[in-house]
């Protein structure tokens, strides 16, 4: 079922916010296989979110060293877009408000920049998109709502992994796609996630600080971060052990 | 020689009339021969480019020299579902439709000098004397000189109870001097808006000049448009201006709204060199609600410039104005806009927001928004920021695989958007103002 061994491989990353000498990222090392689970679990300050936002390309960092690619291709070396465009995907902590830009609109721009896809008109992604908030229980009207704008933590959520369904990514980095959301939203969410890892092997790397999240979407690996470095990695049974003891034996 | 057609007592005396609007202009005329021009020191010129003006350059229109065949109408059917439709040329109404139902239900859509077609002559003079000069008082030297040199009034009224759907169309249409060799033109629109008790209507209003000939225009146009809303009355107004690349605009928009009625405004500026817009909203009695916006994107060296004065003389009374722009290349803007809240204004509401995208690092926009508040018991608000696309905002997109230029352009896109769909009145006048601002954004995108 899966469409190929989309991998994405980080090797000794490591980074800086820009005007800081302290590293956050101190030598990552991560795998994530087409149609797996990853989960970097840990405490606040860690630097997991950093993690994706580096991968993503956010300004205001700087990479001072290792490596990370998808699909073989370097993705260090390429502006956001094009990360975006070989395959990757951040569902971001904090989705951005962007007034009086419509959801389809911005997908359809994204899906038509693509290399090789062709124009996506705004007709075929508002269908592709009803079809995907549809199945999630959502209301029609997010299909072209402004981006993120007055929607709850709750919806917003949603609507980052709506985008999900629709741009089919080759690995999606979810950071916290658990905050805000209550038990019965997490686990739609959860479900449409562990259904794209099947559908069309998409890898997850799932940010989180709670075992809740892997309970609704099974991870292969779970790896623990503190200081900027993977000081653990095990199975699902780490997650479980992490939920009774805390991160203290991390700190 | 430019004095044979300069602004002189003689020129302001040769325009036509009924008494009391030749009365206004010898008084208009007095005051302007006694306190010319104002002044970039004047606090509420501060930041404009009045000391550019040269009144030199310019003169007014003789009466009766404009003429306008209605067949070719270079707009004519830019509202195909208009209710009722005046063409004005250099600010001489040339053209006028009203339909026969709107005419027996008492509306009056017409000129002072001319009347409305197939209704009573006389109808649009009585019902400017009484209103002329009530919400727009001139306030300064342009106020003075647009009250010397006024040609004609449109006159829309409403009558009581009366309600239109369709909008009402005025174009004022400028055109480049038949005589070079005396300057350019210098045209003074004149609209009166009367909305009577519980009536509803849209009024849309266009200024354009003329890019039509091989000839550019470089206009100087000071129009004064005056709205009074009755109790009860829902009065929406929505300006266009789309003025050519050399021409000066000093507008002055002004309205007085009663008992529990309703007035929205909705100014999109995007042409002319400089263009001036001061929009005044007073509301004179309890429940009275003003709701003011404004769009404009400035280019090249264009300056947009906007006053607005948020007047609150009654208790219970609400205003909301929401003012967006951007400037790109070297534009320049500038909103400066109180809120004024009278003694005895209890429970009053207002709100102030004014967002400016710089999109250039030559471009420049100013915000000043002020607060006079002299009364306790009321709620007032303001906010105004100033800077380039929001870098999250950009980022965000691009994280969706939006390239960085096309991620700027549906933020900008975006921003106007969200403006552009609070404009009042039918689908067709949000789809003209977006239609416009878009054509203007693909000057830069």
């Amino acid at each position: 079922m899966t469409l190929g061994g989309a991998v994405l491989q980080v090797a000794g990353l490591r980074a800086r916010v820009d005007g800081s000498d302290a590293e956050i990222l101190r030598g990552v090392d991560i795998e994530v296989p087409a149609g797996q689970v990853v989960a970097i679990m840990g405490p606040n300050g860690s630097g997991k979110s950093t993690l994706g936002h580096v991968l993503m390309g956010r300004p205001g960092y700087t990479v001072t060293g290792g490596t990370a690619s998808i699909n073989g291709e370097d993705l260090l070396a390429m502006p956001t877009y094009r990360r975006a465009q070989a395959g990757l995907f951040l569902a971001h902590q904090y989705p951005i408000e962007v007034p009086g830009v419509p959801l389809d609109r911005a997908l359809a721009r994204a899906m038509s920049a693509r290399a090789g896809v062709g124009v996506r008109s705004r007709p075929a992604v508002a269908a592709a998109l009803a079809a995907e908030i549809a199945s999630m229980g959502m209301d029609p009207r997010f299909v072209d709502w402004p981006l993120n704008v007055d929607l709850s933590g709750g919806e917003k959520k949603r609507n980052e992994t709506v985008q999900i369904g629709v741009l089919k990514p080759r690995i999606a980095v979810l950071d916290e796609i658990d905050s805000g959301l209550d038990v019965d939203a997490l686990a739609v969410v959860a479900a449409r996630i562990a259904e794209a890892t099947r559908e069309w092997g998409l890898g997850v790397l799932a940010i989180t600080h709670y075992n809740r999240l892997l309970t609704y979407l099974p991870a292969t690996t779970v790896h623990v971060m503190a200081h900027g470095q993977i000081v653990d990695s095990g199975g699902p049974d780490l997650a479980l052990s992490l939920e009774e003891s805390g991160y203290q034996g991390y700190e | 020689m430019a004095t044979a057609r300069a602004f002189t007592a003689y020129a302001s005396s040769a325009l036509g009339g009924p008494e009391w609007l030749r009365r206004r202009r010898e008084e208009a005329f007095s005051r302007w021969e006694a306190a010319g021009l104002p002044s970039q020191s004047e606090e509420v010129w501060r930041y404009s480019r009045i000391d550019e003006l040269d009144l030199d350059a310019y003169s007014p229109v003789p009466p009766g020299t404009a003429a306008m065949d209605p067949d070719t109408l270079p707009c004519g059917d830019a509202f195909p579902g208009s209710a009722a439709l005046v063409w004005s040329h250099d600010a001489q109404v040339t053209h006028v439709e009203l339909g026969d139902e709107l005419a027996s239900k008492g509306v009056v859509v017409g000129t002072v000098l001319a009347g409305p077609p197939g209704g009573n002559a006389a109808a649009a003079g009585e019902i400017a004397e009484e209103h002329y000069g009530t919400a727009a008082p001139p306030r300064d030297g342009l106020g003075n000189l647009a009250g010397a040199f006024v040609d004609d009034v449109v006159v829309v009224s409403i009558p009581d109870g009366v309600v239109i759907d369709s909008p009402i169309v005025v174009v004022h249409w400028g055109s480049a001097s038949q005589e070079p060799s005396l300057g350019s033109n210098a045209i003074f629109p004149r609209t009166l808006i009367v909305a009577g008790t519980n009536s509803k209507a849209t009024v849309v209003e266009i200024s354009t000049s003329a890019p039509w000939g091989a000839v550019g225009t470089r206009l100087l146009v000071v129009p004064v448009t005056e709205v009074v809303v009755a109790a009860n009355a829902h009065l929406d107004y929505v300006s266009l201006q789309d003025l050519g690349p050399h021409d000066w605009q000093i507008a002055h928009q002004a309205s007085t709204v009663g008992r529990d009625a309703r007035f929205t405004s909705f100014t999109t500026a995007l042409g002319a060199d400089y263009a001036r817009v001061r929009t005044d909203s007073k509301a004179v009695a309890p429940g009275a609600e003003t709701r003011l916006f404004a769009a404009y994107f400035g280019t090249g060296t264009q300056m947009h410039d906007f006053r607005t004065l948020q007047d609150h003389a009654a208790p219970h009374t609400k205003s909301d104005l929401y003012f967006k722009g951007a400037v790109a290349d070297e534009a320049r803007s500038v909103y400066s806009g109180l809120i004024r809240i009278c003694k005895g204004a209890v429970r009053s509401v207002a709100f102030q927001e004014n967002r400016n995208l710089v999109l250039s690092e030559g471009a420049h926009a100013d915000s000043v928004p002020n607060l006079d508040i002299q009364e306790n018991d009321v709620r007032c608000s303001h906010a105004s920021a100033v800077g380039p696309v929001d870098p999250d905002q950009r980022y965000y997109l691009e994280s969706r695989g939006v390239p960085p230029e096309e991620a700027e352009q549906l933020v900008v896109e975006g921003f106007f958007d969200d403006i552009v769909a609070r404009a009042p009145g039918v689908p067709a006048v949000r789809a003209m103002i977006h239609q416009k601002v878009t054509a203007k954004l693909k000057e830069k995108f």
